[in-house]
């Protein structure tokens, strides 16, 4: 870096560029080990999971029902089912409710003390711990609704469980769609649900979509909840209706590493392993969709 | 006063109440009326007791220091303010004689005939096709949309640059190139008046002479209204001139009298640059 000629004036700035520069670098490198550091943590774990279960990992782990004398023959295939079943219908159920409730509060809703009100509460929801919605579940699904112990009374709980998170990214979302997308529909004679469905949602898709997707993969994670509603560790079948006792990986993994015999631990690792695969597999095909968005919207 | 035969709508009812104030030298085809028309922000006034009249296929600009309310009067004229919550109006604007504040006037129907083309060009980010068919389309325009589409486009001095990439997304065009396609489509919607807030604010002096000749050449068939902080520009395009101060109409006249003989000191001191 070559300095640039002093001006002849005499300056009342005194830019000290070598401290100022100093600083900047000193600020990059603690991020940088910041960042290494969970990242650290991340592939430790993997690495250590992987060791545990990896050998385990088998296409019999997958199509095998659970058992509890032979840990060599056991599988998971009610609980990848169960937990298959778990995250459409809590997709679809939060879905349309969270949509739904995000874009009335966010484009239709008067800003008045009840619509505050509201919004301070689901703020506060979205921090209610998970074990709470089981035991509300518990209640209410299972008990008052007399849906029993079944896949719909689990996908009704970790709807109420992800529903403010949903909502509150949905909402933010809408907030950030410029208003002068709305003025220019509303000034050609559009109602307000033509501004919102034609220009408004879809200008908010990708980040509700981002929403979506953590919170679904939150609630696929979930364990407490869902032992509240009554899924069992112990099942030999896939759930065929809504009706239908279920369990889920998580509730699996917790049950295997709960047993005595070493063998099951490695299996409860080899589980938690799929976990993730379903996991990724959920990210992967949330990043492909806001990919195909975005190219269909340049073109 | 009968209701004109372009009013079908049970909608936009004829104002029957007599009582308010009417300008008196008022050509009755007068698309817009604002009668002693006042509007607050909350607690603040912002349009004090306004009351104009806008001819038929002119154009009148809407002048005056920044802040003056120039914009909310504009948006008052399709209610475009109706999204403000805290907005109180009084008094009436009258389109085609009825009053479009009255509670059975339907706004959603007002701004298709009233359309609107904002400071800052704000095409949607879709094709320049649907933009420009969007709003036909979900005002059920039954015509050929691909002959709207194009009639709009060559109205509004855009199709020969467009007409090869109609599919191609809006926001790839230029400034300039964005607002005349907002302008086509507000044309699109065949309406009667057109509503311009600073169209050209934001475009460079090339863009902005292109849309002052458009703006000349849409008067044949359209009566608009621009609000231009632009003293020069409203002395080229427009035939009447309204000078607006801390929310009052000050003086309405020709835009020539307005620029060389006003009868209003203050306007006299705005022309010359005295303040504002
Ligand atoms: N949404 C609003 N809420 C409160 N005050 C507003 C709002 N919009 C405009 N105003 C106020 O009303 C006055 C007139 O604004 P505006 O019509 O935008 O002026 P102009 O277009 O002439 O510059 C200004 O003092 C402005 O601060
Ligand atoms: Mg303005």
């Amino acid at each position: 870096m070559s300095s640039l000629p002093l001006s002849t004036a005499q300056s009342q700035f005194q830019p000290r560029l070598a401290q100022r520069r100093f600083w900047g670098a000193v600020f990059m490198v603690i991020c940088w080990l910041l960042s290494l550091v969970s990242l650290a943590v991340l592939v430790s774990l993997l690495v250590h999971v992987w060791n545990e279960g990896g050998s385990w990992l088998s296409l019999k782990l997958l199509t095998n029902y659970a058992s509890v004398l032979n840990p060599r023959e056991a599988g998971l295939k009610s609980a990848l089912w169960g937990t298959i079943w778990l995250a459409v219908l809590t997709a679809i159920f939060s879905i349309t409710i969270g949509i739904g409730a995000a874009v009335y509060l966010e484009e239709f809703a008067a800003r008045n003390r009840f619509t505050r009100f509201i919004h301070l509460n689901i703020a506060n929801l979205a921090g209610v711990p998970s074990i709470v919605y089981g035991i509300l579940g518990l209640a209410l699904f299972v008990r008052w609704c007399r849906y029993d112990e079944s896949v719909l009374s689990g996908a009704l709980t970790l709807t109420l469980l992800i529903l403010p998170v949903i909502i509150i990214a949905a909402r933010e979302a809408l907030a950030a769609v410029p208003s002068s997308l709305r003025q220019a529909a509303l000034a050609l004679g559009a109602t307000r649900w033509q501004t919102v469905w034609h220009h408004v949602l879809p200008a908010a898709l990708p980040g509700i979509m981002t929403g979506i997707i953590l919170a679904i993969s939150r609630a696929i994670g979930e364990t407490a909840p869902l032992i509240m509603v009554g899924a069992v560790g112990y099942i030999r079948s896939v759930p065929e209706s809504l009706r239908s006792p279920f369990t889920a990986l998580p509730i699996q993994i917790f049950d295997w590493t709960g047993r005595p015999q070493s063998e099951f631990h490695h299996l409860a690792a080899a589980g938690i392993l799929v976990l993730l695969g379903v996991l990724l597999t959920m990210n992967a095909l949330a990043a492909g969709i806001r990919a195909w968005q975005q190219r269909s919207k340049v073109q | 006063m009968n209701p004109p035969e372009l009013l079908p709508r049970p909608t936009l009812r004829v104002d029957t109440n007599d009582s308010s104030p009417r300008p008196e030298s008022a050509p009755e085809d007068a698309p817009i009326r604002v009668c002693d028309f006042s509007l607050a922000y909350g607690t603040f006034q912002a349009i004090k007791q306004v009351s104009l009249t806008i001819p038929a296929r002119e154009v009148t600009a809407i002048i005056g220091p920044s802040g003056c309310g120039k914009s909310t009067l504009l948006r008052s004229m399709n209610r475009m303010n109706d999204f403000v919550s805290t907005v109180r109006t009084e008094g009436e604007i009258l389109y085609r004689n009825v009053n479009i504040y009255a509670n059975d006037c339907d706004p959603v129907e007002l701004r298709r005939r009233v359309g609107m083309v904002f400071q800052r060009p704000n095409p949607f980010p879709k094709s320049i096709f649907k933009n420009v068919a969007w709003g036909a389309r979900i005002n059920g325009y039954r015509g050929n949309l691909n002959e709207l589409v194009e009639e709009s486009l060559q109205k509004a001095a855009l199709w020969d640059e467009v007409k090869d990439k109609l599919h191609q997304n809006a926001l790839t065009l230029s400034g300039g190139q964005q607002q005349r396609l907002c302008i086509a489509r507000s044309i699109a919607l065949q309406p009667e008046v057109l509503l311009m807030d600073e169209p050209c604010s934001a475009l460079d002096p090339i863009a902005t002479s292109r849309i002052e000749d458009l703006i000349d050449q849409l008067k044949s068939q359209y009566t608009v209204v621009l609000v231009t902080h632009n003293m020069q520009q409203a002395a080229r395009v427009s035939d009447r001139t309204v000078f607006m101060l801390m929310g009052e109409l000050v003086e309405v006249d020709r835009t020539s009298v307005i620029f060389t003989k006003p009868k209003e000191q203050r306007t006299q001191d705005y022309i010359s640059g005295r303040f504002g």
